[in-house]
């Protein structure tokens, strides 16, 4: 038998958040039915239900983020959860503490969640089997980003963006563009797209920015934009990591914006009512044409907006599990 | 007897509510899933003007702790200013009083209304809260490790068994 994936319990659910690999149709469409019966709470008289009161969640971010952490807080804040953010570059961990070290402190503090960013692949993990293997099952991980693994949050409030708005994936086509190699978005996305059962999910970038091994994972592979957009039904625009670039992967940016920049003029080639999806933060002009990210088929701030519902229903469906 | 008269007790619930409410602009509240079929039901049958409310008692139960989530939630939908409203809470089955309490809290996070009043179909006891009922189709103890099971036919009306515990 195969070793149990350190998310799942011994009754198959979820325990951390680390990846969308390997979870089922099922546990996908059950977080988004949760995160829908979330989305309400935000707009009450009081934006707040009392599901974590008492639970203590620690924010752990590695890497700098403004948005993945913000609607981390608000979403733990929203379900009455204690929030706790640790500013790394000055804390310990700079002055040559082992992370795990800091994970056993946090703990001994009686730290019930950590969210986790790490530019290094792979954190997330190590983090939940220290915590598996010395905390048994009460305290929880959620991947917030992992270098260029997974982000599988940004993966389901992408689902259920695109839910919202297309109701059945079943007979869409999506369209992911652009810095796939760097991506962890794209991962997350395209792992959870085909669980979701899309029929056909492209890849579009050039050559030096697309990571081997995309047609094993069931996906359609486009260097030409203008042919990669035709008829597709949701288009999600990833971020030019400029961070992770090492060499010289593109001549330049104006000669990616010619190419793989999102104008008027290529979404024109997509269906009439294609969605516009970016996880943020924009590269307008590198990526995205301004006239696109304001036009009306861009929900890029409904995907904030659901971040926070999604976020809560992972936060409430670990934290009992 | 395994069963009950479930729509006899339906019409009675009926009754006691059409008295009750008259000359009065009344929101009704189902709770998911049972009582938001009588909710669904009731606000037909007595022609209310305003919307039916339907509310999930989830993020208030004292039980998430032991039990977590629901693993099929529904979305509370108020649709009327509860600020001031005159509001009949609908459920299936009185028990413990613990879903009321919860509902009450979660309609009171859209809100203070005027007056909330509860309609039950059917009252077990076995209170373990200080709650009671202004409206009751019918009153039938049951011992705590038995349950009533409510459904709904395809054509709307309603189905009354009980399962019996172990003892």
């Amino acid at each position: 038998m195969a070793a149990r994936h350190p998310q799942l319990n011994e009754n198959g659910e979820l325990r951390h958040l680390l990846t969308i690999e390997g979870l089922s149709r099922e546990m996908l469409h059950h977080i988004l039915d949760t995160a829908a019966t979330f989305v309400g709470v935000s707009v009450r008289d009081v934006k707040k239900v009392p599901l974590l009161r008492g639970v203590s969640v620690f924010n752990l971010f590695f890497e700098s983020s403004t948005r993945t952490r913000t609607t981390f807080e608000i979403a733990a804040k929203r379900l009455s959860a204690d929030v706790v953010n640790l500013n790394i570059t000055t804390s310990s961990t700079s002055k040559g503490e082992s992370l795990l070290d800091t994970i056993d402190n946090l703990v001994a503090m009686h730290a019930d969640m950590f969210v986790v960013r790490h530019s290094q692949s792979g954190a997330p993990f190590l983090i939940a089997e220290h915590v598996n293997r010395k905390r048994g099952p009460d305290v929880h991980v959620i991947n917030a980003g992992d270098g260029r693994h997974a982000h599988p949050t940004q993966g389901l409030l992408d689902m259920y963006t695109i839910r919202h708005f297309k109701q059945d994936f079943t007979k869409l086509r999506v369209a992911i563009v652009g810095d796939v190699l760097h991506s962890r978005v794209a991962r997350s996305d395209i792992q959870a797209l085909t669980t979701l059962g899309v029929p056909e999910v492209r890849v579009i970038g050039p050559h030096t920015l697309l990571p081997g091994g995309l047609e094993q994972m069931g996906v359609r592979v486009f260097t030409d934009m203008r042919e990669g957009m035709r008829d597709v039904d949701v288009v999600i625009m990833l971020r030019l990591q400029n961070e992770r670039m090492r060499g010289a992967l593109l001549p330049s940016a104006q000669e990616f914006f010619k190419h793989y920049g999102l104008t008027e003029e290529k979404l024109a080639l997509a269906r009439p009512d294609c969605i516009v999806m970016h996880p943020g933060p924009m590269n307008r002009g590198v990526e995205i044409d301004s006239a696109v990210a304001d036009g009306p088929q861009a929900v890029i701030l409904d995907q904030v907006t659901f971040g926070i519902a999604v976020r809560m229903a992972v936060m409430s469906i670990l934290a009992k599990s | 007897m395994n069963t009950l008269d479930a729509e006899a007790i339906y019409a009675s619930l009926l009754d006691a509510l059409r008295g009750a409410i008259a000359g009065r602009d009344i929101s009704l509240i189902g709770v998911h899933s049972g009582g938001a079929w009588i909710a669904e039901r009731l606000h037909r049958d007595l022609g209310l003007q305003r919307p039916c409310g339907f509310l999930s008692s989830a993020f208030h139960r004292d039980d998430y702790g032991r039990r977590g989530l629901p693993p099929e939630m529904k979305a509370t939908e108020l649709p009327f200013e509860v600020n001031g409203a005159d509001i009949v809470l609908v459920d299936d089955i009185l028990f413990t009083g613990r879903t009321v309490r919860a509902a009450l809290n979660e309609i009171f996070d859209y809100g203070r209304p005027a007056r909330v009043e509860l309609a039950v179909l059917l009252d077990r006891g076995g209170r373990e809260l200080p709650v009671a009922a202004q409206y009751c189709g019918a009153d039938h103890p049951l011992a705590p490790d038995s349950n009533f099971v409510l459904s709904r036919r395809d054509d709307g009306s309603f189905d009354l068994r009980i399962e019996q515990g172990e003892g």
